[in-house]
């Protein structure tokens, strides 16, 4: 469906994007993962048109964009990062305006209506869109993005700013669309991939670091549990009982937090819990266990995981980092 | 095109822009005209017209510092551009909505001209004078807002862009000006070919100039071109 070849971004001297591949298939869900700055912004306006790239082709439906540039521009609907709404119009006038914007011939007030209750605009629609809550004007981008009905659907970062039960509103609004459309998201928020995308491509600096299916991700990601534990003894003695309980991938010692309790984090293999035999290790030895909980895995981890799933022994060297991100 | 001249245009009435244009214009135009016409019993309207050319300057960024400039700012260029419409179309439409409001203000205006007809006892007024200047005026008006459109393509911020615009029209009007304190004769050709002023005396006089109106048309394309080239030129940058 959408054919990515060779990819390139420059600005001067500075790659943004750096010989960028991979295809999407039709009805697929593909999340585009990466931390701030590392290009999926302008991979995403590349595909749409909205800039040129470089080096590299872009192509949908085997049409190139920068040769039948109207054809694919109709084929695609997008939500750039910052929905592109105008603060003077009302939701209705707004999404006839992109009606006819992008030529399109339905039956306009039944697709209209539509979209609006797709989106669960309906209590929005005769307001002003410069008065709308974050939310409703993210909402807002989204509906815009349905109008005409394009096979392809682009978001980038579509829940940044939405309160938590709207994000799970949007999350189904996309499993809902990928039914029918092939859907392409951009976040740097790791459980809306696990959620929402059958493939996800990670990219960092201008390069696809991975490119798996989500269950891959997730059987990498699960493949270790991490703990972290608040334990009051001596840490040496503690982080060498722990370790030699069965299970146990690696402790680390965090450091302490409080007067007499030292922080670790522990990580087992996914098939054992630890939890029990831990705590009559610490028990016999009168080391009190004053604090248990799972620790995430960072978006960093996941790159490092992916990355490092060829060698094994990799994955003790890994270094902690932040908690998951949500 | 048709989908973003009518947003632009009824965008006019939804922010204050083309209810202040509209008021200020009719305002300056019935002012000039009751100083330099009423008062001083001069039914020849050429001061009028020339003074009116200048009130553009002021006038004419009203209408365009927030076409471009408001878009790049509030990302909906984004939408214009990722839709299958034409660079070309967009900007013409943004003209055509500006040009729009313009001349129907300018329309409205010239219920001035009943007062010349109904109380110039020896002076009548000149018919074809008349048509001919509005017609040049409203030339000038949209070469201006090409000028103006062009600027806010320039850059994200409207006050730049009004003033950008408004200095560009200003080495326009002035160029002819200039004409008295150049010692070079070839300059000075050239110059007075280029003035938007010098160009405009013709109609004054009751001549209608079709070369004059051939170069304001022509002002208006290139600054159109240009702005269209602007965006190309950021696309691929």
């Amino acid at each position: 469906m959408i054919k990515i070849d060779n990819l390139t971004k420059r600005y001067g001297e500075k790659y943004v994007l750096s010989s960028l591949s991979f295809e999407i298939n039709k009805g697929e869900i593909v999340g585009f993962l990466g931390p701030n700055g590392a290009g999926k912004s302008t991979t995403m306006n590349i595909i749409t048109g909205y800039l040129s790239p470089s080096d590299g082709t872009v192509s949908v439906d085997g049409l190139d964009i920068l040769d039948f540039p109207d054809e694919v521009k109709k084929k695609i609907g997008y939500l750039p990062e910052q929905p592109p709404v105008y603060p003077d119009m009302t939701v209705t006038e707004y999404l006839n305006f992109v009606y006819e914007l992008k030529g399109c011939r339905l039956n306009r007030q039944k697709h209209i209506a539509e979209i609006i209750d797709v989106t669960s605009l309906g209590d929005a629609k005769g307001r002003l869109i410069g008065n709308l809550s974050k939310g409703y004007r993210q909402r807002a981008g989204i509906a815009q993005a349905l109008v005409g009905n394009p096979p392809v659907i682009i978001l980038d970062e579509p829940t940044v700013g939405l309160d938590p039960r709207q994000v799970v509103e949007i999350r189904n609004l996309i499993r809902t669309l990928g039914l029918s459309h092939t859907v392409i998201l951009s976040t740097h928020i790791l459980s809306e991939v696990q959620a929402v995308c059958d493939r996800v491509v990670i990219i960092n600096k201008g390069r696809i670091v991975a490119d798996r299916k989500t269950t891959e991700l997730s059987a990498a990601v699960e493949g270790t549990r991490r703990m972290s534990a608040k334990i009051c003894g001596p840490s040496k003695d503690v982080s060498a009982a722990i370790r030699a309980l069965p299970g146990v991938r690696n402790v680390e010692t965090e450091g302490k937090f409080d007067m007499d309790s030292t922080s670790f984090v522990i990580e087992s293999d996914s098939g054992i819990d630890i939890r029990k035999p831990m705590f009559n290790l610490l028990a016999k030895n009168g080391w009190a266990l004053i604090g248990l909980e799972s620790a995430g895995t960072s978006l960093e981890d996941v790159f490092l995981v992916l990355t490092d799933l060829k060698s094994d022994d990799g994955r003790g060297k890994k270094k902690r980092s932040g908690r998951k991100e949500a | 095109m048709l989908a973003v001249f009518k947003r632009e245009f009824l965008s006019y009435f939804k922010t204050p822009s083309g209810y202040v244009f509209m008021a200020m214009f009719l305002a300056v135009n019935g002012g000039v005209f009751s100083v330099l016409t009423l008062q001083q019993q001069d039914g020849s309207l050429s001061s009028y017209f020339m003074s009116m050319t200048f009130a553009l300057v002021v006038l004419i960024p009203i209408l365009t510092m927030k076409s471009f400039s408001e878009e790049r700012k509030t990302k909906t260029e984004q939408l214009l551009l990722t839709s299958p419409t034409t660079l070309g179309g967009i900007v013409f439409g943004k003209f055509l909505a500006a040009f729009s409001l313009f001349a129907a203000t300018y329309i409205v205006g010239c219920i001035n001209f009943t007062a010349l007809y109904k109380f110039a006892a020896e002076d009548k007024p000149n018919g074809g004078q008349i048509v001919g200047c509005s017609v040049a005026l409203l030339l000038i008006g949209a070469a201006f807002i090409a000028i103006g459109i062009f600027v806010s393509a320039l850059t994200e911020n409207q006050l730049i862009a009004s003033l950008g615009t408004m200095g560009i029209m200003v080495l326009f009007l002035a160029l002819g000006m200039l004409n008295q304190y150049i010692p070079f004769e070839w300059l000075k050709t050239v110059l007075s070919w280029v003035s938007i002023y010098s160009r405009f005396s013709n109609f004054t006089y009751g001549v209608f100039d079709f070369a004059a109106v051939l170069y304001y048309a022509s002002i208006s394309f290139v600054f159109l071109f240009l702005t269209v080239r602007v965006y190309e030129r950021r696309r691929w940058a």
